[in-house]
């Protein structure tokens, strides 16, 4: 039966290939900017993120695209640029740039510090931005920009998802602690913005001081670390999870461990399974042999968003693309339940965002009961009202 | 569980022992629960659950032969399609079905069967009497519905990623055209002169009406339910009625089932049934409508005439589809 599959398969490329002979094949030519960030601690070999990290995710959506593109006459491709320091990076970005027929797409998988510098050079050139890995609030609230479209969730949307859950358990009183990182800190004011949106009382915020071992010491260090008279959950920032994972059954209170450890908020986890999401966990595993973490879900949406704008508008010029992005036309399917789309006034895709532990999912936010006068999927993250900067052209 | 399956299939044998003479008008409904890996096997009449039988592992698209001799089942983590002895309640036999069988229809031909390999981008064909697999169709991603023309010319596969209607020629298995639709794609109806395809967009949230002849879509189909999320609106299951009356559109987890006027696609009435409703079938002579409700674990029953929700019967674990057995 294999045999007749792939006897089925190669007839039918060779009878594609005749018949790409008599039309025009569409070409559709995405970039993907890798710059390798600096970990402020070697993880244990065991955990150290896979090499295809997030470009795995965009591979997938190749393949599915060129899958769909087949009938269409459409042939998608990925150029991957990458590099150890930002100015390797952005010369090579440059050249390749400069050479485009028109302006396409480039997906930007770079450290939070270098974003800025990778768009404005891809932004210069008239492609798209496709922001795959920044999760910062600053980009979608007070520098938005006219073509940077966001298909990871920021740091706000996480944390609201979270204080949703937390607050439907009524576990208002937060212990919150927080490393010494930026994106700690981003994360512990996207926390502290959160609580106050929704009315969680943050009762004592500490920074972790790094002065022990944990590996030794972590069942006497933690209890003391927590010490309080009373609080619902310990809240943790701690995105290179340095100290985190210490905490959880180890508080000096019986409580629950939620943000970068314990509960977590997530784009995307392997326990999703429901609205056919099984379908994407197998093609993706059956394909690299790990499981699709959220950074190759932000890739796999961002080809998949541009794939879909080429199908319905028939163009691959990058200004239609962007315009029907933004449009109320447009709509995804993303194996989260409901249909994605871009908020218009910052670029950000609106989306499910599950709460996981470990081994489980416990919560698609949000919740059944926050309203809004748009889409609940808008109680997520900066609301139009918050959004200070401007994307209009 | 053993045991309890035990007693109920003594009962249910001195049950229907007795009640021979009179069971033979009634009509029977077959459930497949995709987490409890079972029929759930209801009397349309009394409608009552009369058996419940074990079959292979997450069983959803069930399909009878023209003679209601078999039950095929797609069995999708076994990768196998079950055939099932109708009056034993016993699997005969697996045919070879691809990799996770998901949906098929039956040619009418009653021999070929096509079927919907949801893992894997094709769709395969199978002789249900040589039981081999004859080809195998490269499609879209996910592909997921499928329905037979009832001419027996086309097949259309519908690939939930790819959101096309795939048109196969069934004297060629070639895939000859597509028609891209709505987002995700999950089930096609053919109307009863085969004229027109109805088909679900469940995450676009749309049944977009297509001309078999132009193979264009001719109307789309919107529906709004007060108090109820337009992105909860996800329809799946499509029954049309023999008279040309109504169309009945499951709309998944906004927990309705829409009345369609199905010649000026007017939508007349949105029925509340269980959670998550998926597929439909008739029974009692277009009386009645069944529908899976997958989260609530149960089928509504639905009295065509009077369009109202008359009854709900427990069934298995995620109920996915159903049939009827005159």
């Amino acid at each position: 039966m294999r045999f007749i599959a792939t006897t089925t398969k190669s007839l039918c490329w060779l009878f594609l290939l005749q018949k790409s002979a008599f039309a025009a094949v569409q070409n559709i030519d995405i970039l993907y900017v890798k710059l390798h960030a600096e970990m402020s601690a070697e993880p244990l070999l065991l955990k150290q993120p896979a090499d295809n990290k997030t470009l795995a995710g965009a591979k997938l959506a190749i393949e599915d695209s060129n899958t769909t593109g087949r009938f269409l006459k459409q042939h998608y491709q990925l150029t991957v640029v990458e590099d150890n320091n930002a100015d390797g990076v952005i010369s090579q970005l440059k050249r390749l740039l400069s050479v485009q027929e028109a302006p396409g797409t480039v997906l930007v998988d770079v450290p939070e510090n270098a974003f800025n510098a990778v768009s404005e050079v891809i932004r210069g050139s008239g492609a798209l931005v496709m922001n795959i890995s920044s999760r910062e609030d600053a980009l979608r609230q007070s520098q938005c920009a006219e073509k940077v479209l966001h298909t990871v969730p920021s740091r706000a949307m996480l944390a609201d998802a979270m204080t949703q859950y937390l607050m439907s358990r009524r576990w208002r009183e937060w212990f919150l602690v927080s490393g010494n990182s930026d994106g700690d800190k981003a994360f512990a004011s996207a926390l502290q913005r959160s609580a106050k949106r929704f009315g969680a009382n943050i009762v004592e915020q500490k920074q972790w001081s790094f002065d022990t071992d944990l590996r030794r010491v972590a069942q006497k260090e933690i209890p003391l670390f927590t010490q309080h008279d009373d609080y619902d959950v310990v809240v943790v920032a701690d995105e290179q999870h340095l100290f985190d994972k210490y905490f959880p059954g180890n508080t000096w209170l019986p409580r629950p461990v939620v943000g970068t450890e314990g509960l977590v908020p997530t784009g995307w986890h392997w326990t999703l399974e429901q609205w056919g999401a099984t379908q994407l966990q197998n093609r993706f595993y059956s394909q690299f042999a790990r499981e699709m973490t959220e950074s190759d879900y932000a890739a796999w949406l961002a080809v998949r968003a541009i794939s879909e704008a080429v199908t319905r508008t028939k163009s691959t010029a990058s200004d239609v693309l962007y315009d029907y992005l933004l449009s109320d036309s447009f709509e995804l399917a993303a194996f989260k339940g409901r249909k994605l789309s871009f908020r218009a006034w910052n670029g950000q895709l609106r989306q499910p965002i599950p709460l996981v532990h470990p081994n489980g999912l416990t919560a698609l936010l949000p919740l059944e009961g926050y309203m809004h006068p748009v889409t609940d999927l808008d109680t997520l993250g900066y609301d139009k009202p918050e959004v200070r900067c401007n994307m209009a052209k | 569980m053993n045991l309890f399956n035990v007693n109920r299939f003594a009962k249910l044998t001195m049950v229907s022992l007795l009640a021979l003479p009179a069971a033979v008008q009634a009509e029977t409904a077959y459930v497949s629960n995709e987490k409890s890996d079972t029929l759930t096997i209801i009397d349309t009449d009394s409608l009552e659950v009369t058996n419940t039988v074990d079959v292979g592992m997450r069983p959803r698209g069930i399909i009878f032969s023209q003679d209601y001799k078999y039950l095929y089942i797609c069995a999708s983590e076994s990768d196998a399609v079950q055939v099932m002895d109708v009056a034993t309640n016993r699997i005969l036999h697996n045919l070879p079905s691809g990799e996770d069988p998901e949906q098929f229809a039956l040619h009418p031909n009653n021999r070929h069967l096509y079927i919907a390999n949801e893992d894997s981008a094709v769709v395969t064909v199978v002789d249900t009497e040589s039981r081999t697999v004859i080809a195998q169709i490269d499609v879209g991603i996910e592909p997921e519905g499928m329905a037979v023309s009832p001419d027996g010319k086309w097949v259309i596969n519908t690939s939930e990623t790819t959101n096309m209607l795939h048109w196969i020629d069934t004297s060629t298995h070639e895939l000859v055209d597509n028609t891209l639709v709505d987002q995700r794609p999950r089930h096609v109806e053919f109307s009863k002169d085969g004229s027109l395809v109805w088909a679900s967009a469940e995450i676009g949230g749309t049944v977009a009406i297509v001309d078999t002849t132009t193979r264009q879509i001719n109307h789309t189909i919107r529906f709004k339910i007060p108090g109820v999320h337009r992105d909860k609106i996800q329809p799946v299951g499509i029954k049309l009625t023999d008279d040309g009356k109504y169309a009945f559109i499951a709309l998944g987890p906004a927990n309705h089932v829409a009345v369609v006027d199905a010649k000026t696609y007017e939508v007349l009435d949105y029925l509340l049934v269980g959670r998550r409703v998926w597929q439909l079938a008739f029974a009692d002579n277009h009386s009645k409508l069944l529908t899976t409700n997958g989260v609530s674990g149960d089928v509504s029953v639905i009295d065509v005439n009077k369009l109202k929700v008359v009854k709900t019967i427990k069934a298995g674990r995620y109920p996915w589809g159903v049939v009827v057995k005159p």
